[in-house]
């Protein structure tokens, strides 16, 4: 538990810039569903056997945690790392690096959760699931695709000489997830090689294991999934720590 | 009592140079420890290394009965540390700040809370618990920034260049809370660019160099075992004519800039010798650190 306190910092910084935090974190990825779910779904029959804004509801949970995980632990932590040199202060007293970066992973998993509940919440309210008791395991999925990306995100930050190489990271890593992994169209509209690739990209494993318990069955093949994404989060974590040591500890 | 710290033999090397090289350092508990060195010889490796940041390529660290780098965390835990750079969190407010800092030595908030007031006023920041961070001046954040290494009332606290770029004001309130916690018998390792400060508060004063430990002693000791007691510096014109006079009367002369130091033991005949050459200024002062400081260390510009 020594990484308590440095989620607990984060969360009281957190705390003390709400307001802006939750428009950014909630209302964007719900404008963004409502509007492409109606506007586009609009134009559609229906996808996989459901409303479009069905199909895209569970699709945009797990993107909007992605993008929270990944946005918190890169830029967010990259000033805390680098330029309000609060590890580095943190380092000082009796914690290690192990103890700040399990600190910083739970934090933006944490709020990444966030991002997903709120998601969720358009699930449920606007009642756009086949199944209810199916739905409540969305919520281990949403903390395990936080997980996974918190951790890969805290190893890109491990390496960034500064904020604009996180280009690299979601040109060549997040912009292609996004497009391959089926957030906004099942994935079996691409031509093969492409469905190759996806299925090692973890936000596809993310939307593989979400969005059959959306559609009212259980995933195929789960544990494979799951696997994946603590591979990836666990893989994500371990660099960031031999990486970060390197970088600051040397 | 065994020593507050106690390095032995260590060295640590950056792409095959040895930054630290060998260094033997016993820095006796309750006093105030100077650590001089020019730029790049090793000091704020040293503190890294003594506070088990970075892992030692060989030698032992000791700090506070604990052996580094497995019980780093354990001696921390009783071990201030106020960094060259600042890092106080801006989103909080002082009071904010200590809180936080102090949860990382696993306090309750209670206890943190309860020792606020003292720490204010030890930091000459009463009436500031609320304050944001951005509206505490260049000497304020120093200060706090030496409140928060004493949220755990620490046995040893490490200073890295405490006032480098304050005000001699805000230089002044630093000395004072330092030789305040030296009078409370606290252990202090201090490195600074400011041999006056090292001279005022140091009890033992370790030079390094090549992180190679070059001397080590009271500044008295010091200033008396390793130089001239008077330095009369002579600049203006003429002032080749009087260096080629000069070495009758003067043990050892310096050149820095368009600046002579002469160094003595018998000042007024050097006086005398100036006072018939109107075209140069002088200045006759007693050899201070600085003095000794230059003579061990070169004058040579490091970068």
């Amino acid at each position: 538990m020594n990484w308590f306190p440095v989620w607990r910092r984060n969360f009281l910084v957190w705390k003390k810039l709400i307001l802006p935090s939750l428009i950014g974190n909630l209302g964007d990825p719900v404008f963004y569903l409502l509007g492409m779910g109606y506007g586009l779904g609009g134009l559609l029959p229906t996808v996989d056997g459901v409303p479009y804004l069905n199909f895209l509801a569970v699709g945009t949970a797990c993107y909007s945690v992605m993008n929270s995980a990944t946005f918190e632990a890169l830029y967010s932590a990259f000033s805390r790392m680098h330029v309000q040199r609060t590890w580095e202060a943190i380092l000082n007293t009796p914690l290690g690096l192990r103890d700040v970066l399990m600190g910083e992973l739970l934090w933006a998993t944490s709020k990444s959760m966030l991002s997903g509940t709120a998601i969720m919440l358009v699930i449920w309210v606007m009642g756009l699931y086949a199944d209810f008791s199916l739905t409540l395991l969305l919520i281990p999925v949403v903390v395990l695709t936080g997980f996974c990306f918190s951790g890969i995100a805290l190893a890109v930050n491990s390496v960034s000489p500064n904020y604009d190489f996180f280009i690299y990271y979601f040109t060549l890593a997040i912009t292609p997830m996004v497009l391959l992994g089926g957030v906004f169209y099942p994935p079996s509209a691409l031509p093969v090689w492409m469905t190759a690739i996806a299925a090692w990209l973890p936000l596809t494993h993310a939307i593989d294991l979400a969005r059959p318990l959306a559609l009212g069955r259980l995933p195929a093949m789960a544990w494979l999934h799951v696997l994946a994404l603590l591979a990836y989060g666990i893989a994500g974590f371990m660099a960031a720590l031999v990486l970060t040591r390197r970088r600051l500890l040397r | 009592m065994p020593a507050a710290l106690q390095l032995k033999g260590l060295t640590k090397r950056y792409g095959g140079v040895a930054v630290v090289d060998g260094l033997d350092l016993e820095l006796e508990r309750g006093l105030c420890h100077g650590l001089l060195g020019p730029n790049g010889a090793g000091k704020t490796t040293t503190l890294r290394l003594s506070l088990g940041l970075i892992e030692a390529d060989a030698g032992t660290v000791n700090l506070l009965g604990h052996v580094l780098p497995s019980g780093s965390g354990e001696a921390r835990r009783h071990v201030g540390v106020v960094p060259q750079n600042d890092s106080l969190d801006p989103d909080f407010t002082v009071r904010e700040n200590l809180i936080t800092y102090g949860r990382y030595f696993g306090l309750r908030t209670g206890t943190i809370v309860g020792r606020i007031p003292e720490l204010l006023a030890f930091a000459g920041l009463e009436g500031k618990a609320d304050s944001p961070i951005q509206s505490l001046s260049g000497g304020m954040k120093r200060r706090l920034t030496l409140a928060r290494a004493l949220i755990n009332d620490p046995e040893m606290v490490f200073l890295d260049e405490p006032t480098t770029g304050l005000d001699p004001q805000a230089r002044h309130l630093i000395w004072q809370g330092l030789r305040r916690l030296i009078n409370q018998g606290k252990t202090l390792l201090l490195t600074t660019h400011f041999m006056e400060e090292a001279e005022r508060l140091c009890d033992a004063i370790s030079i390094i160099d090549h992180g190679r430990l070059i001397v080590r002693g009271s500044p008295r000791e010091l200033i008396k075992g390793h130089i001239e007691p008077n330095v009369v510096e002579v600049y203006g014109e003429g002032l080749e004519d009087w260096e080629s006079h000069a070495s009758a009367c003067c043990q050892r002369i310096e050149t820095a800039g368009e600046t002579r130091f002469c160094y003595t033991g018998d000042p007024q005949r050097v006086i005398s010798e100036l006072e018939g050459r109107p075209g140069l200024h002088y200045l006759h002062r007693p050899a201070n650190l600085e003095d000794v400081f230059l003579k061990l260390t070169g004058r040579d510009l490091r970068d």
